[in-house]
């Protein structure tokens, strides 16, 4: 027994909720508490949610256990299983189980859940009369499955569908009766309902609509025999299954004189009327509403962690909620309001011969609900655009049809993840087939994307099977997967600010370095993550350019070495070629330094100049000397090239000098850092020979001046650019172009391209700051100039003997000569 | 203490950085961190034969540049849920410099 004087944490509640905000707290401060935790079940945590599969045949309980007793006694836990709590003594903090056992506690956290309803109904407690709640529920259903016939469901929602379907595929013969005119009325309209009931009646289940139970009837053997209905008509039933909805299980907090209403009431800390005491998932009552799927759980849980670990700066404001049906082979997807009213809009996508039907409900220019039956394949991005509130105005002519955030290289042009095979490669980067992603969701009991990619790394890379992860992801977890609100998404897990915060913080209170940014936002990691230092370096020089210092170790290492890190350790030198026009004196000096070096490859690249492949990283300062050439970034999260076609000068249709424009952008914004690489490209003539409209900014040159166009993408996901407008001279090119630089530079998070940026600000923002705004546009474009006044070219400055320590390695001749610490036989910096 | 080499003045390490030692042989990472803790690992990501030498270093931790597998300087092992391990050398500072150990 240990005698240390930690708070006492004792958490009632075994469940989901419960153990995910001790495992966020364990991630804060895995020290601070004593934890004990009760449960009224004898099983470890398991995850209810997949009890659906279990019951239907595919999975085991084994499968679903998220956290196994060892997990408990490895973190300290002391576990009280098959107790359940009778008493909470507030005045002498404690609380007092069933069998006598006690615990003292300084916190305490209630996640009590839910009970099902039982309908009030004559037979009611008859053996064979069950609810659909846990382990024991669904082990009594399996048991039962293979002694009788026949089974009738009371409940036609999310989880009496779920259980109909379970005992059917075990044999049984099942009816559902259920209240209302139409099936999952509370996620469905009437048409999905329809159809959802035709599928499933073509897989042998029976319905009774509008059916109000009356009775349920006792045979010979005292089980239940019968149901009759209050119409007067009887069916058989061997079992019954009440599935009528859940009720907050509020007994031992209203018994404890803690404020309840229909809930556990918390505030947005998850904190009950009485401090010590907290309460999260299906037990509660937060601003009015208790929550029964688990992700508005997992979101709780997050939030009342981080208050018991004293860090008190989250809140939780409510959670827009979707469902997902799991019955195999029926895809059904149900978000928000999905009926709509008279200040909505319907858009309706129906083809009942194929089996799909859609229809988003618009609410002033945003997605307000919707419900996808047959065709499930864009509910998380729909659900992504409802939680942002994101404006739909220009994506509404494809809305319906289009998949936005799923790339279109690296897994076949497949954008359905359901009619996958297991050994279907999903994730083109690192190799990861279907199959596996599913194992690990199952075996790890991942939720969310990131889990997915830590423990797979699919969609870790260019993360262009994104959008099939996640579709993967919520067909495995159902209801329980909901995509990150990216508005509300911490930088990293380094904190709980957001890339808007920290930036905020940072002009606001003048921060000048990472130490101080991270000391004045209390950051819970010493000094951050690969993730969040460079997003940091780059937040600090772009806000204050002239007193900022680049932070070298900060950089990812092709920013801090200037050159691009090859497969093998190697790197690569891309000098920049304006406008991709050269000289033959210059490519003479390629040529000589190609050969002096013995430099393995040389290559034309895509964003026509010359790169020198696998240079040694010692050798990169003499061969940059020797090239005396400016650096062309293209290891950089920065400007990159400007791609031109020939122009005016030569082609016989070109019509405007589209060379000596690209030459001109590239000299004025070379050296300019990004959230992201930036490319341009400058066409002569509407043939677009220089492909501008793929590109971050596109300049068409027509007849009478110039068409800009930005936002592009030629890469993962190919995306067209958008008209911003079009201009007379090459001088009003780079003042527009030189403003939705520093617009993206300013508001874009780290690592978003320009098309991610303008997706998310909208382009009539961006014209609004660039086209509308003429003042605000030269202010603009005034602040990039300055910013880059004080960049001078990388190569140089190290060529002069800047950073020379990043270059040079530590040689010794043999590994037993120098001895006794004496540092004579150690050289710095000698030839391989 | 005889097998004790040394490397070279803590300064000549930025914090938070690296260098790379060579015994004519391999490639040895040595790391100092925010604290001036220095470690020194083998140059071999587990995962890809990744230089480790170029990743980003925090608290005491490196990321490899490659594929971004995170390697514990104290141990040597991939942080969960990766799996494997980079050789650890014993490390040691006096009066300013560093001296590594490769027996």
């Amino acid at each position: 027994m240990t005698t240390t004087k930690k708070t006492r944490l004792v958490v009632i509640g075994n469940g989901m909720a419960g153990i995910r905000a001790l495992e966020e707290l364990l991630k804060l401060a895995p020290d601070m508490y004593d934890i004990t935790v009760f449960g009224a079940e004898p099983h470890g945590n398991y995850n209810r949610i997949l009890l659906s599969p279990v019951l239907a045949g595919e999975m085991t309980i084994k499968d679903i256990m998220l956290n196994d007793v060892d997990w408990y006694a490895q973190n300290g836990i002391t576990l009280h299983l098959n107790k359940t709590v009778t008493q909470i003594d507030r005045v002498r903090r404690k609380v007092i189980a069933a069998d006598g056992t006690e615990a003292d506690y300084d916190r305490l956290l209630l996640a009590t859940g839910s009970n099902p309803v039982m309908l009030p109904v004559p037979g009611k407690e008859l053996p064979g009369v069950i609810a659909y709640r846990d382990i024991k529920d669904t082990g009594e259903m399996i048991e039962a499955a293979s002694h009788y016939r026949h089974a009738v469901v009371i409940g036609g929602g999310l989880l009496g569908l779920e259980a109909a379907n379970g005992l059917k595929l075990r044999g049984m013969d099942v009816t559902v009766a259920h209240l209302m005119p139409w099936l999952m009325e509370r996620q469905l309209d009437k048409t999905a309902a329809q159809m959802l009931q035709a599928s499933l009646e073509a897989k042998g289940l029976k319905f009774k609509l509008e059916k109000q139970t009356a009775e349920l009837i006792a045979g010979e053997s005292g089980r239940v025999s019968a149901i009759r209905f209050k119409d007067g008509e009887t069916l058989p039933a061997d079992l019954v299954v009440m599935a009528v909805g859940i009720r907050p299980n509020t007994g031992l907090a209203e018994a404890a004189g803690l404020h309840c209403d229909r809930g556990v009431v918390v505030n947005d800390t998850m904190q009950t009327y009485d401090p010590r005491i907290y309460a999260v998932g299906e037990c509660v009552s937060h601003r009015g509403i208790s929550y029964g799927l688990v992700a508005p759980l997992f979101e709780q849980a997050k939030v009342c962690a981080n208050h018991l670990a004293q860090f008190g700066i989250s809140r939780y404001t409510g959670s827009v909620t979707s469902t997902k049906l799991k019955v195999t082979g029926i895809d059904l997807f149900s978000a928000g309001d999905f009926i709509g009213g008279a200040d909505a809009e319907e858009i309706v996508l129906s083809d009942p011969a194929a089996g799909v039907y859609k229809k988003l409900v618009i609410k002033d220019d945003k997605i307000a609900g919707g419900v996808l039956y047959g065709d499930t394949t864009d509910g998380s991005w729909y659900f992504q655009l409802l939680r942002n509130g994101q404006n739909i105005r220009e994506l509404r002519n494809h809305l319906m049809f289009g998949q936005n955030h799923l790339g279109n290289a690296g897994h076949q042009g497949r954008s359905n993840a359901a009619d996958l095979p297991d050994d279907f490669e999903v994730c083109g980067c690192n190799g990861v087939c279907k199959g596996a992603i599913v194992k690990a969701i199952k075996e790890k009991g991942l939720f969310t994307l990131e889990d997915v990619r830590k423990h797979t790394r699919a969609s870790s890379s260019c993360g262009s099977c994104t959008g099939l992860v996640e579709q993967i992801l919520s067909s495995v977890v159902g209801g329980a997967y909901a995509p990150q609100d990216a508005s509300k998404k911490p930088m990293c897990g380094c904190t709980e600010y957001t890339h808007e915060e920290v930036r905020r913080a940072i002009r606001k209170d003048r921060l000048l370095s990472i130490p101080e940014t991270l000391r004045f936002m209390e950051w819970k990691t010493p000094n951050g993550c690969p993730s969040c230092r460079p997003a940091l370096n780059y937040y600090l020089m772009c806000a204050f350019p002239h007193e900022v210092h680049d932070d070298p170790r900060s950089r990812f290492i092709n920013e801090r070495a200037h050159a691009n890190i090859q497969k093998d350790g190697s790197y690569s030198v891309i000098p920049r070629m304006y406008g991709g026009v050269t000289t033959p004196a210059e490519l003479r000096r390629i040529a000589e330094v190609a050969e002096k070096y013995r430099v393995p490859a040389v290559k034309v690249t895509g964003g026509q100049r010359i790169g020198l492949l696998g240079v040694k990283k010692e050798s990169l300062p003499d061969i940059w000397r020797d090239l005396d050439m400016p650096s062309g970034h293209a290891y950089g999260k920065a400007l990159r090239t400007v791609k031109t076609c020939v122009g005016s000068e030569w082609c016989r249709f070109g019509v405007r000098d589209s060379t000596a424009l690209g030459i001109r952008l590239e000299k004025t914004f070379e050296r300019m850092w990004a959230p992201h690489k930036t490319k341009l490209a400058v066409s002569g003539c509407p043939r677009n020979c220089a492909e501008a409209t793929i590109k971050d900014v596109g300049i068409v040159g027509v007849d009478s001046g110039w068409e800009i166009y930005i936002a592009g993408n030629g890469g993962i996901k190919a995306e067209v650019c958008a008209f911003l407008v079009k201009v007379g001279t090459q001088d009003e090119v780079l003042e527009y172009v030189g403003a939705f630089m520093q617009l993206y530079r300013e508001e874009a998070h780290y690592l978003d391209r320009t098309v991610h940026f303008v997706q998310r600000a909208g382009l009539d923002y961006v014209k609004r700051r660039i086209v509308e705004d003429a003042a605000g546009r030269r202010a603009l474009y005034a602040q990039l100039l300055d910013a880059l006044s004080v960049e001078k070219d990388p190569w140089a400055e190290r060529v002069s003997g800047v950073e020379a320590q990043e270059f040079r390695t530590i040689r010794f001749f043999g590994k037993n000569e120098t001895k006794g610490g004496s540092n004579e036989r150690l050289a710095e910096n000698l030839p391989a | 203490m005889s097998d004790w080499l040394r490397i070279c003045p803590l300064e000549d390490i930025p914090r938070l950085g690296s260098r790379v030692v060579n015994n004519g042989d391999i490639d040895i990472a040595v790391f100092r961190n925010a604290e001036d803790e220095i470690f020194a690992v083998d140059d071999r990501c587990p995962h890809k034969g990744g230089p480790l030498s170029q990743g980003i270093v925090f608290d005491r931790r490196v990321t490899c540049p490659l594929h971004g597998m995170t390697i514990h300087l104290d141990t040597g092992e991939a942080a969960a849920p990766d799996k494997g391990c980079t050789h650890k050398y014993r490390v040691r500072l006096d009066k300013g410099d560093v001296y590594l150990n490769l027996g």
